[in-house]
C-alpha cells in the first residue's frame, strides 16, 4: 500500500511484532485462568437462565456454590457434566435444585472425560448452533435490505426504560443512524451479575439485561424492515461480567460490543487479572458471533492530554489487535477505538486530527475504525460544539473511518434531546455526502505538517511498545503508562473470582468458537 | 441610543426590539395545527410576533421546531441584586509561599469520584500534576500532599483513607446527573 503519509510500513510491521509480543504473554497468563464470569458465562452457554427467588441469577448461584467449596479451578462443566450424569437431569434443572433444595454439586462421582464430552455435547451444540444462527440471520438481512455505507452513524440511546430507548432508537434508525448503542445503567460494570428481565430504571442508562437485548433486537429488526436498512445493535461486555454479556449479545444476535479490558482497568478499577482472563473468552464469543468489537482507546484522551498523548492511543490500539486475532476476531470485526479531543485552541489542531486518524486508518486498513467525537472540550456554547462536530465529521469522511460515534451539540450540557440526535444525524450525512470522495481527491505534502505529525507519532508509539515488552503489560499498567493512570496488579475489583485452571477442567467452546 | 436599565429586554439588532431565538419539540405529527401549537406556546411563553423559521417530524408524532420571537417581558436591571463570592486568587507559588508561612507543614488532601460515579474529568482536573487549562493541579503544589483515589470509590473508603493518610481536606466530585443521582450519593 502506498502511504498518503510517508509512513514506513516496515516500521508498522515491526510496531505489531512487539504488539504480538506483549499480547502473547498475556495470553500465557489467561490461558491458565479461569474467572467466576467465565464460568458463570458457561452455565449460560449451557442454557441455565432465570433467578432464584432472592433474584440472585442461576449462573450465579451455581458458580457461587463452585467457588465457596473451592472448586473454582475445576470448572463449571466438569462438575456440571458429573451432575449430569449422576441425575439425569438437565443444567437447568440442577441448578434449580441447587437454588431450591440446597443441593450440592461437588459431590456427585467423578466421570472420564469422554463420559463428561458426551453428555455436555448437545447443549453445547445448541449453543453453538444458536449463535451461528444469529449470524447467519445478520449476513442474510444485511444481503437482502442492505446496510448503511462506513462510516456507518452511531447513535447512543440512554433513558433507563428501555420500551423509552425503543422509541428512541426507533426514531434515530429512521432518521438515517446505523449503529444503536443501549448505554448502560451507571455502575453496571462494576455489578458481579447480570439483572434479569425487562427493566425500566436506570440512571444515566438503561441495564443489560438478555431481555432487553430480545426487545431491543425486535425493535430494530422491525425498523430496519420498514426502512430498508439493517439496524446494528451495540452494548457494552466490559466490567465484571464482560464473558457473560458477551454471550448473552451473541444469543440474542447484536452486532456490536464495546470489550476492552484496558479500559475497564483503567477506568472502572477492575483488576487487571480478571478482566483479561475474562477478555480472552468474550472475544472468542464474540468473535465467532461475527461481533464487531470497539475498544475504548478514546478514553486516554480525556484524562492525559490529546496531543502529547496521541502515540499511548496508537500503542494500545496495535495490543488490543494482537490481543483480539490471539482470540481468533478477524480484522474487519476489530473497531479499534481513537478520537478527536485536541484542544480547539490548539493550532493546526485540525491538520493533526487528520494525520492522526489517516494513520490510524492506514496502519490497520481492513479494521472497522470507531473514530470518537469531542467530548472533552464540548462547551455550552451549543453552536460552537456544532462546528466541532462537523470538523470531526470531515475527518471522518475524509480519511475513512468505519464507525462514526455522532457528537452532540449538547454533549456538556445534557443526556441527548431527541432533536439533538436529529441534528447530529443531519450534520453527518450532509458532510459525508459534500465531501465524499475527498480523501481520494487530495494528497498530502512530503514532509509537511501532517505527514511529520504521523511519523512522529508512530515513531513515538513504536518507542513505547518497546518499553513495555520489556516491562509486560500488566507491569505497564502498574506504572501508568496509559491515560497518566496507575493500576495495580492485586488492585481493583474482581480479583476473588480468579482462579488458575485444575488438570481436569474443560472448556470446549474455545476450540469450536475459534476453528 | 440609552438603554432604560429599569426595562431591559432581549438585543437582535434593535434596541428594544426583544428578539429570541429557541428551538423545542412537540409531541404531535407534522401538521399546519403543529406550527399553530408551537406559535400558541410561544405567545403563552411571552412572545410577540412567534415565527416558525422551520420545522421537522424527527420521528412519527414528533416535530422539531425553529423560532424567533420578541419578548414582551422586561427585567428591571437596577433591581438587581446577587449574592457574590468575594475572593481573591493565589497562584500555585503563593499558595506553596502562604502554606509555609502560615501552616508550616504539607496540606494532605484526599479526592476521589464517589458511589458509582465513573468520572474522573472533574477530580484530575483539580487534582492531576498537568491540571486542566493551564492551571496545575494539586498534585503539582510543593506544599500539598494530594491522593486522588480515581472512580467510583465508596463513601466509606474514602473516609478510611483520609484518616489513614491524616488528611486536613476531602474532595469529593460527583456528577451532576438529571435524575439527582448524586444527591442521593451525597447525602
Amino acid at each position: 500500500m502506498n502511504s498518503k503519509l510517508g509512513l514506513d510500513f516496515q516500521k508498522v510491521a515491526k510496531a505489531k511484532q512487539t504488539a504480538q509480543h506483549i499480547a502473547v504473554e498475556v495470553q500465557k497468563f489467561a490461558d491458565n485462568c479461569t474467572t467466576v464470569a467465565v464460568e458463570r458465562t458457561l452455565c449460560r452457554l449451557m442454557s441455565i437462565d432465570g433467578v432464584d427467588e432472592n433474584q440472585v441469577p442461576l449462573p450465579n448461584v451455581v458458580v457461587n456454590a463452585i467457588h465457596e467449596s473451592g472448586r473454582l479451578s475445576d470448572g463449571v462443566l466438569v462438575l456440571l457434566g458429573n451432575a449430569m450424569i449422576a441425575t439425569n437431569l438437565s443444567p437447568q434443572a440442577i441448578a434449580e435444585k441447587i437454588a431450591n433444595e440446597n443441593l450440592d454439586i461437588t459431590t456427585f462421582k467423578s466421570q472420564s472425560q469422554t463420559d463428561l464430552q458426551n453428555v455436555l455435547q448437545p447443549y453445547v451444540n445448541t449453543a453453538i448452533e444458536r449463535i451461528r444462527n444469529n449470524r447467519k440471520r445478520r449476513e442474510d438481512t444485511i444481503s437482502k435490505i442492505g446496510e448503511g455505507a462506513k462510516p456507518y452513524l452511531y447513535v447512543i440511546v440512554a433513558t433507563g426504560n428501555i420500551y423509552e430507548d425503543v422509541v428512541q432508537a426507533q426514531a434515530a434508525a429512521r432518521q438515517g443512524a446505523d449503529i444503536i448503542a443501549v448505554i448502560r445503567t451507571t455502575g453496571q460494570s462494576l455489578l458481579d451479575y447480570v439483572p434479569y428481565g425487562a427493566t425500566t430504571e436506570g440512571f444515566g442508562g438503561t441495564y443489560a439485561t438478555q431481555e432487553n437485548f430480545r426487545i431491543m433486537r425486535k425493535a430494530l429488526d422491525d425498523v430496519g424492515l420498514e426502512i430498508g436498512r439493517y439496524i446494528r445493535l451495540c452494548n457494552y461486555c466490559s466490567g465484571l461480567c464482560m464473558p457473560e454479556i458477551a454471550a448473552m449479545g451473541a444469543l440474542e444476535g447484536l452486532d456490536v460490543m464495546l470489550n476492552d479490558a484496558l479500559y475497564g482497568i483503567l477506568f472502572r478499577d477492575i483488576n487487571m487479572q480478571r478482566t483479561l482472563v475474562d477478555q480472552y473468552f468474550s472475544r472468542v464469543i464474540n468473535g465467532f458471533a461475527g461481533v464487531i468489537i470497539n475498544t475504548g482507546e478514546d478514553n486516554y484522551l480525556t484524562t492525559a492530554d490529546a496531543f502529547e498523548e496521541a502515540h499511548t492511543v496508537l500503542a494500545s490500539d496495535l495490543i488490543n489487535e494482537q490481543l483480539a486475532l490471539l482470540a481468533g476476531i478477524p480484522e474487519e470485526q476489530m473497531g479499534l477505538g481513537h478520537a478527536f479531543e485536541m484542544d480547539p485552541e490548539l493550532k493546526n489542531g485540525f491538520l493533526y486530527e487528520l494525520a492522526q486518524a489517516q494513520m490510524t486508518r492506514e496502519i490497520f486498513p481492513k479494521a472497522p475504525l470507531k473514530y470518537m467525537p469531542p467530548t472533552k472540550f464540548m462547551t455550552g456554547n451549543v453552536f460552537k460544539g456544532q462546528i466541532q462536530n462537523a470538523l470531526f465529521n470531515q475527518i471522518s469522511i475524509w480519511t475513512g473511518q468505519g464507525i462514526q460515534l455522532l457528537g452532540m451539540l449538547t454533549e456538556a450540557v445534557h443526556t441527548p434531546f431527541m432533536s439533538d440526535r436529529f441534528l447530529a444525524i443531519e450534520n453527518a450525512k450532509y458532510i459525508f455526502n459534500n465531501m465524499h470522495n475527498l480523501g481520494d481527491e487530495v494528497e498530502f505534502k512530503p514532509n509537511g505538517i501532517i505527514q511529520k505529525r504521523a511519523q512522529e507519532v508512530l515513531e513515538k508509539a513504536s518507542q513505547l511498545l518497546e518499553k513495555i515488552e520489556k516491562e509486560g503489560l500488566m507491569s505497564a499498567l502498574e506504572k501508568g503508562f496509559f491515560g497518566n493512570i496507575k493500576r495495580p496488579k492485586t488492585g481493583g475489583k474482581g480479583l476473588a473470582g480468579v482462579s488458575q485452571k485444575s488438570e481436569v477442567y474443560i472448556n470446549p467452546f474455545i476450540n469450536l468458537m475459534k476453528k | 441610543m440609552n438603554v432604560d436599565l429599569t426595562n431591559i429586554k432581549p438585543y437582535g439588532d434593535t434596541l428594544n426590539d426583544g428578539k429570541v431565538q429557541l428551538s423545542f419539540t412537540l409531541p404531535v405529527p407534522m401538521s399546519d395545527e403543529a406550527i399553530e401549537a408551537a406559535k400558541q406556546l410561544m405567545y403563552k411563553m411571552g412572545f410577540d410576533n412567534p415565527q416558525v423559521v422551520f420545522y421537522k417530524e424527527l420521528t412519527e408524532g414528533y416535530t422539531f421546531f425553529n423560532c424567533y420571537g420578541s419578548c414582551s417581558h422586561s427585567v428591571d436591571f437596577t433591581k438587581i441584586h446577587v449574592q457574590k463570592v468575594e475572593s481573591s486568587t493565589m497562584t500555585m507559588d503563593e499558595t506553596d509561599e502562604f502554606i509555609k508561612k502560615n501552616i508550616g507543614r504539607k496540606i494532605v488532601v484526599v479526592g476521589a469520584s464517589t458511589g458509582d460515579d465513573a468520572h474522573t474529568v472533574g477530580i484530575d482536573a483539580i487534582m492531576n500534576m498537568k491540571g486542566y487549562a493551564g492551571h496545575y493541579g494539586l498534585e503539582r503544589y510543593d506544599m500539598i500532599e494530594a491522593y486522588n483515589m480515581g472512580s467510583q470509590v465508596p463513601n466509606e473508603e474514602l473516609i478510611k483513607k483520609a484518616l489513614e493518610v491524616n488528611a486536613d481536606a476531602i474532595l469529593v466530585s460527583q456528577t451532576v446527573t438529571q435524575k439527582d443521582v448524586h444527591v442521593k450519593n451525597m447525602t
